[in-house]
């Protein structure tokens, strides 16, 4: 797709988890996007829409047996270009940690509770960088004191309850980067965490990804985050990428119908007081198969039967060019050059006509976490 | 650490007073004493009345208490009535074996329980996970003496491979310095006598391990294939760890600790199971003069005997309780 090979290719992606004596279940149904070195990707969309099971399967890490795995995720290393979803557990060991990191969700249960959290810096190192004793321990403090932990010699020597929930993912990113990994998977890292650390955690992100060219997939349902900071944004639905846009194109001219609902039932705090959210209706449950049609067509105020007649195509947005150009400079700038075209997953596209009368103007949110704010 | 140490040494008085006070009423209650057992059926009332005078069984019940819990802290246990030698020293002599038999039977749990449960939880569904699972209900339902039974006839008596009786060879000469056959040894180097003992502990200490790894092997088996699922765990891959780091550190160290508070309740409950296999083999511990204790209703030597039994197992559950918040340091901030 694009001239120069991205960081990391992933293409139709698919995961398929046995069902035991039931039908099988389709996690993740094709989904493709590329990293780029220093650009933040985000996957974007409900509970239970393949966002957690495609980071799993790029980080190698989903269960043995059981799961099928499909597609290509190509990584470019210095040395070759390997693909994460073939190469041998052994190699994957190697590759984990040191090329490619991740941050979890819920960092207290993360953080093994019977090891100090200096040995869970420090055994990272000693496994990818041959670091040990008084020079591992110097390069842990150093890597704690980075991710804005206060006394980090005092932090090396406490376990995981002893520290506060911003802490422990403070912890979790500073392993995350000890080895300087090219490519970082961050799934939901802020949901654990009240709103105003969720924004102290987003910036540190953002910092590390500006500062050693990291490329970040941001993985989260919180559109919040995805407007504060990703610069391309994969919306999926059902297992599948239904709209792919860079940041400004997505917020300001959304055309696939669930993510003009995504975006319709953010609560604003200018809002007139009272005024009812407009949810998506129905829940995830409510699909249909892709191999029907479109999956969130029984969800869907656009649907015709049209939508019924198979799977809709991946194409790019009809007018894009003309919308595209009407963003704001920067980002759009950024965007054509690196990242994503929009493209969408829809035969009744939502047109830029439709969504004016809809709350959504530019980004809703910059900093990340102000929905959160008025929710709570 | 110490602070943790000390609190739970005083937590150890109101238990100890508690089961005293249970202990004495219990003797209280009892029916048929010493008087029915001492003397002969056909004696007179009166006879029985001069000999509950004598054992001091007609004071108020209070001085009786606090006369019995003194004694009890001086050490005095009593007189056995079977024997007439204090009960204290009919122990002394014979703890020392029973204790070996009983550590013994835990390091043979512990040292097949835990590899055995770990291995059972990785090859879930195996052949080898289904002999483990159902060779530990087959250990938990077998009771010990028929086990015991089955090893003296077979392994001892028909093959000869191993003695049936004793915990030393007849006429083999040993250095007494604590009554434990194997430490003593080893301390004075009579190697002969350290083999000859352990040949003597093998099928006691086994028939005795049955139940504590059985029950270890499935508890172990349970608490590894809960922490394989843990968050922690998949970061320890995450982080690209080898296999046997993720393992041991992150696996195995919070798999055990389940496995460690079992460990202590299991040890207590071996020093009663002991009495069983101790008569099967004529093991000179404690269990075979409890055996005899109980037929000749001799109260000293059973009160002494619930006595030892709760004490040491209020110490176990003291060690367990501090390794415990050595391996666990959530334990220690409470």
């Amino acid at each position: 797709m694009s001239s120069s090979t991205p960081l990391l290719a992933v293409d139709e992606l698919s995961v398929v988890f046995d069902g035991h004596g039931s039908d099988e279940v389709r996690a993740v149904d094709g989904v493709s996007f590329t990293l780029e070195e220093g650009r933040v990707t985000g996957l974007v969309g409900e509970s239970g829409c393949g966002k957690s099971v495609t980071s799993l399967a790029l980080m190698g890490l989903l269960p043995d047996r059981g799961v099928r795995v499909g597609g290509s995720a190509v990584m470019r290393l210095p040395e070759d270009r390997v693909d994460l979803l073939t190469l041998p557990q052994r190699r994957m060991r190697d590759l984990r940690g040191s090329q490619l990191a991740m941050i979890f969700q819920d960092p207290l249960s993360s953080l093994n509770p019977v090891v100090p959290i200096g040995r869970q810096v420090t055994e990272i190192l000693r496994r990818h960088r041959g670091l040990r004793g008084s020079v591992a321990d110097r390069e842990a403090a150093d890597l704690l004191d980075r991710v804005g932990i206060p006394d980090p010699k005092r932090r090396l020597r406490e376990y995981p309850h002893q520290l506060s929930g911003g802490m422990r993912q403070r912890a979790l990113i500073a392993m995350a980067v000890a080895c300087r990994p090219r490519v970082m998977i961050a799934d939901e890292p802020t949901t654990a965490l009240d709103v105003t650390i969720q924004a102290q955690i987003l910036e540190l992100l953002r910092d590390l990804v500006t500062e050693e060219g990291t490329a970040l997939l941001m993985i989260t349902h919180d559109l919040g985050v995805v407007a504060g900071l990703c610069d391309d944004i994969n919306v999926l639905y059902a297992g599948r990428a239904v709209e792919t846009a860079p940041r400004t194109p997505l917020f300001s001219d959304p055309t696939h119908p669930y993510t003009v609902g995504l975006l319709s039932s953010i609560p604003r705090l200018d809002a007139p007081r009272g005024e009812p959210l407009t949810p998506i209706r129905g829940s995830v449950n409510d699909n249909i198969a892709w191999s029907q049609g479109c999956a969130f067509a029984p969800r869907c105020d656009h649907y015709t039967m049209e939508c019924l007649q198979g799977p809709p195509e991946l194409v790019a947005v009809g007018t894009a060019a003309g919308v595209e150009g009407g963003g704001s400079g920067g980002a759009s700038a950024g965007a054509s050059g690196a990242g994503a075209e929009h493209v969408h997953r829809c035969v009744n596209p939502v047109r830029h006509a439709d969504v004016a009368d809809q709350p959504v103007t530019e980004s809703p949110a910059v900093a990340g976490g102000d929905e959160e704010e008025a929710q709570g | 650490m110490l602070r943790f140490i000390v609190r739970r040494l005083l937590q150890l008085i109101p238990t100890l007073g508690g089961l005293s006070i249970l202990l004495f009423v219990w003797l209280q209650r009892l029916p048929g004493g010493p008087e029915y057992a001492l003397l002969p059926d056909d004696a007179t009332p009166e006879q029985r009345a001069e000999l509950r005078e004598s054992l001091g069984l007609d004071e108020p019940v209070t001085v009786r208490y606090l006369a019995f819990l003194r004694r009890i802290l001086e050490g005095d246990l009593g007189t056995s009535l079977a024997t007439g030698r204090p009960v204290t020293e009919e122990f002394l002599t014979r703890f020392p074996a029973t204790f070996e038999l009983s550590v013994t039977a835990m390091l043979i749990a512990v040292a097949v329980g835990v590899p055995l449960g770990y291995l059972a939880a990785r090859r879930r569904g195996t052949a080898l996970d289904f002999m483990a699972v159902g060779g530990s209900l087959l250990g938990i339902c077998t009771p010990v003496f028929f086990l015991a039974f089955i090893l003296k006839v077979v392994l001892a008596e028909q093959l000869g491979w191993f003695p049936s009786a004793f915990r030393l060879s007849p006429g083999l000469a040993r250095t007494d310095l604590s009554g434990l056959v194997i430490l003593d040894g080893l301390r004075t180097g009579e190697l002969d006598v350290v083999w000859d003992g352990l040949l003597h502990l093998a099928l006691p200490g086994v028939a005795l391990a049955s139940i504590p790894l059985a029950v270890i092997v499935r508890m172990t088996r349970a608490s590894v294939l809960e922490v394989v699922g843990e968050d922690y765990v998949r970061t320890a891959n995450a982080k690209g760890l080898h296999r046997n780091t993720v393992r041991t550190r992150h696996v195995l160290r919070n798999a055990l600790l389940p496995v460690v508070t079992s460990v202590g309740l299991l040890t207590g409950a071996l020093f009663s199971g002991a009495v069983l296999t101790e008569s099967v083999f004529a093991f000179p511990g404690i269990g075979s003069f409890i055996y005899e204790a109980t037929q000749t209703r001799d109260y000293p030597v059973l009160t002494g005997f619930i006595l030892l039994i709760a004490t040491m197992y209020v110490i176990i559950n003291l060690l367990v309780d501090i390794s415990y918040s050595l391996l666990d340091p959530r334990v220690r901030a409470q």
